[in-house]
């Protein structure tokens, strides 16, 4: 019974959504309250009705209710009690229900805390949010029925795919759709100003902390994704430009774009069309990633199997709603009654920067677009399947990117309306000295050959001594006694935080990529026990292997002592486990954590060697990879600080 | 500045930008593309393939022997078969009977050389690729859903 008060909220949070996307539109158009003041109530029942839903649908889980097909799936009575809560959106139908929840919990948020905003633009804003709402639950409901009930229900479940058995891919998904869906808010407030014909000063000051929330997120789910396909899938790749990553990846390139433009529509009242285009483009880019991923159309190494009659329904309301919203924006951003008109520009200031960083970002996303539907364009036209692999990705994408992290630092150092070169020059003399300086001793140590990492150590040392050099401007270092700056520090406004992180946290980051793609190591043998293997200063002895049972699965477990200098560090057990019930296999590397680096080894298949029967064994040593992801964690608190903003205080204090 | 050399400023960036990023990203493309091949495409093409391609089928039944490090198995649409070569470690997924795409090249005629080999996370799923050319031989009837898991 309770399962179907659950598909019923969902109906009923449908009805909800049509009325909250019609009335209060044609409220803010005739200028009745009566109408337009339906919207925040509306969001928030909405909401309150999805969350019972979900509610609902996760009970069923933890509880094992086999009545429904949606837990008979992906389920398992034996599966531990967390992984019988996650696995609410370890499949289709579950997730896109956490999707659409997530949808009208950014909805709600708005009809709560956006007390600032006019009543027209708050219902319009809310309508449109109201429109996504009825398409992803129309969707869910006609094609992906979590509910969906078994008439003969079976005693035990199919399980869950046990590679989604992790904590990290627990908090993956939750993190990706608050990115993803966060989004949809840009996206709605575009489309209210188009359709209101007006767009005041304050709009960009409303848009941006909600797109900040989304970006932070989106930043972690991506982090945390790529963090989980390292040690998960057992290759030590941290990204593999593989479509679906892809499809995550674009809005995050789009929506930092629109983050660095809604900064300058914000502060200088201009550029309001760019941003309002942006912002229905990376929504769309969402929207198309949803498709790539749950529709099928691309071989990817990850991602739902699927539907094609799904990938139909979601590309209509890609169609519908993206489509509908660049008409909307072709008729009406010209006419845009703004402040746009007459506002001065000079090239060499903060907003100049933030444009070039825009034509960059732009590009970028653009040329990773287009790589991820070549193939579909290609294979349309019958002209052959091919598939777009990272070489690709990297030819365009260093040309593109290393010309924006040279003007990175420079952006936060120049004034708004009109800088003068020389201060910021100045103020960046010690980066760039230092960052060259770093790419010139990898150059020579490596003898001329590491040119890639040589560039890339500089441009990291470049954004993370930028970052130093924009705190130091922020808290005074050149006009204060030294005694006075830790006071400097500890009184820096939080939100002056947020771009000394999240550009510094980018140097971090891309100190790891370099690390690992440059100086990786690997070995690859068929050992048997007491075999060592040395590499990047390591001693590696197998010393055998031994079956082990797990709560639910089976495992060859090896187990490595590992020493450095004759001195033993570590006692490293791999796995390669098997899961009865799922009747799948699964690799646990075990990883050697350090900041250096990491000491990557995986147990693989037995085999024949020298007559004798053998493990496969490959180790990897991953030199400064730990910094990838705590360069995209200090990229997200920088996100954190920005929240804290004090204009935004007074309508979204509580959004975090 | 005024607001018209401004705009043309920036219309002069953005066409130059579109310019450079469009010349980067066809000669990328140009240079980087994989074709994907089918058992039967192969055969019937009268010279060997150069350069990296994809292949991809059902990997054959009782096809896979491992000596050290290398694994050996066949590439089979049901009409004509591949012998694949790949050294290293198989995904975990990899199963004979079922659908896998490998990537790499012909040293001869007779051996390809993989240096990639997919497999899907589902088991039950079969990579579009191959289950498009599994129709074309007629072989695979159902379509290309199953199940729903990440």
């Amino acid at each position: 019974m309770i399962a179907e008060t659950g598909h019923f909220a969902m109906i009923l949070a449908f009805c909800v959504a049509l009325i909250q996307s019609t009335l209060p539109l044609y409220g803010a158009h005739r200028n009745r309250q009566d109408f337009l003041l339906i919207a925040a109530p509306a969001a928030k029942l909405q909401f309150l009705l999805l969350l019972w839903a979900f509610a609902v649908l996760t009970v069923k889980f933890v509880q094992s209710d086999f009545s429904l097909w949606l837990v008979t799936a992906n389920s398992h009575a034996d599966k531990p009690f967390i992984y019988r809560l996650t696995g609410v959106w370890g499949n289709h139908e579950g997730s896109m229900l956490l999707w659409i929840l997530m949808l009208a919990a950014y909805g709600a948020g708005i009809a709560q805390f956006g007390k600032s905003m006019p009543d027209a633009l708050k219902a319009r804003v809310l309508s449109v949010q109201g429109m996504i709402g009825v398409a992803f639950l129309a969707f869910s409901l006609f094609t992906s029925n979590p509910f969906a009930r078994l008439i003969s229900p079976p005693f035990e479940g199919n399980g869950l795919n046990p590679i989604l058995q992790d904590p990290a891919l627990a908090v993956h998904p939750p993190l990706l759709y608050a990115g993803y869906v966060g989004f949809s808010l840009a996206f709605s407030f575009s489309v209210a100003a188009l359709m209101s014909g007006k767009v005041s000063p304050d709009w960009a000051k409303w848009v941006r902390p909600w797109t900040l929330l989304a970006w932070l997120s989106l930043t972690l789910g991506i982090a945390v994704g790529s963090f989980w396909a390292y040690y998960e899938l057992g290759w030590g790749g941290f990204w593999f430009w593989d479509p679906v990553e892809n499809a995550s990846f674009m809005p995050w390139l789009a929506g930092t774009a629109l983050l660095h433009s809604a900064l300058v529509t914000a502060r200088r009242n201009t550029l309001h069309s760019w941003t309002m285009l942006l912002a229905i483009l990376t929504f769309g880019l969402c929207i198309a990633g949803t498709f790539l991923v749950r529709s099928g159309v691309l071989t990817s190494v990850h991602a739902f199997a699927t539907d094609p009659t799904r990938g139909v329904f979601i590309l209509m309301i890609l169609g519908i709603l993206v489509g509908g919203a660049l008409l909307l924006f072709a008729m009406r951003s010209a006419g845009l009654s703004s402040a746009d008109k007459n506002v001065p520009f000079q090239p060499v200031s903060r907003e100049g920067a933030l444009i070039l960083n825009n034509v960059f970002l732009a590009s970028a996303t653009a040329t990773v677009f287009l790589g991820t539907i070549y193939p579909l364009i290609i294979d349309a036209f019958g002209l052959g399947k091919i598939s777009v692999g990272a070489p690709y990705y990297n030819a365009v994408f260093v040309p593109l990117i290393t010309p924006l992290l040279m003007l990175m630092p420079i952006g936060p150092l120049s004034g708004w309306g009109h800088s003068e070169v020389s201060p910021v020059l100045k103020k960046l003399a010690m980066a760039f000295v230092l960052a060259v300086l770093g790419g010139l001793t990898v150059l020579i140590m490596s003898a001329g050959h590491q040119g890639g990492a040589a560039l890339g150590v500089g441009l990291s040392l470049w954004l993370m001594l930028g970052a130093v050099a924009d705190l130091g401007k922020k808290i005074r270092f050149n006009n204060v006694p030294l005694a006075r700056l830790p006071k400097n520090i500890i009184k820096l406004p939080l939100q002056q935080w947020g771009s000394v992180l999240a550009h510094g946290g980018l140097g971090v980051m891309i100190l790891g990529i370099v690390g690992t793609t440059a100086w990786r190591s690997e070995v690859v043998q068929a050992v048997v026990p007491g075999a060592v293997m040395k590499i990047s200063g390591y001693e590696v002895t197998f010393n055998g292997e031994a079956t082990v049972s797990g709560e639910n699965y089976s495992a060859e477990r090896g187990e490595f002592s590992v020493r450095r200098g004759g001195v033993e560090v570590a006692l490293l057990k791999p796995e390669k486990r098997f899961y009865t019930v799922e009747r799948q296999s699964t690799t646990e590397a075990a990883i050697l954590k350090n900041l250096a680096g990491h000491l990557y080894i995986v147990i693989a298949d037995e085999t024949i060697s020298d007559g004798m029967a053998s493990r496969v064994v490959r180790i990897w040593y991953h030199p400064l990879v730990a910094f990838i992801w705590i360069g995209g964690l200090i990229m997200a608190l920088g996100g954190v600080a920005g929240l804290t903003r004090r204009e935004v205080k007074s309508y979204s204090s509580d959004s975090v | 500045m005024t607001q018209r050399q401004t705009r043309l400023l920036f219309l002069a960036l953005g066409f130059l930008m579109l310019g450079v990023t469009a010349f980067i990203a066809l000669t990328a493309l140009e240079d980087n593309l994989v074709y994907f091949k089918s058992p039967t495409d192969i055969a019937e093409s009268s010279s060997m393939p150069v350069g990296k391609i994809r292949i991809g089928g059902l990997v054959a039944e009782d096809s896979l022997t491992k000596i050290g490090l290398e694994n050996r198995f066949v590439v089979t649409d049901l009409q004509n078969r591949i012998n694949v070569s790949f050294e290293g470690v198989l995904p975990d997924l990899f199963r004979e009977g079922q659908g896998v795409v490998a990537e790499g090249q012909f040293k001869t005629a007779d051996i390809f050389v993989a240096d990639t080999v997919l497999a899907k996370h589902d088991e039950n799923y079969m990579p579009r690729e191959v289950a498009d050319a599994l129709k074309e031989t007629g072989v695979w009837q159902g379509n290309t859903s199953s199940g729903s898991q990440e």
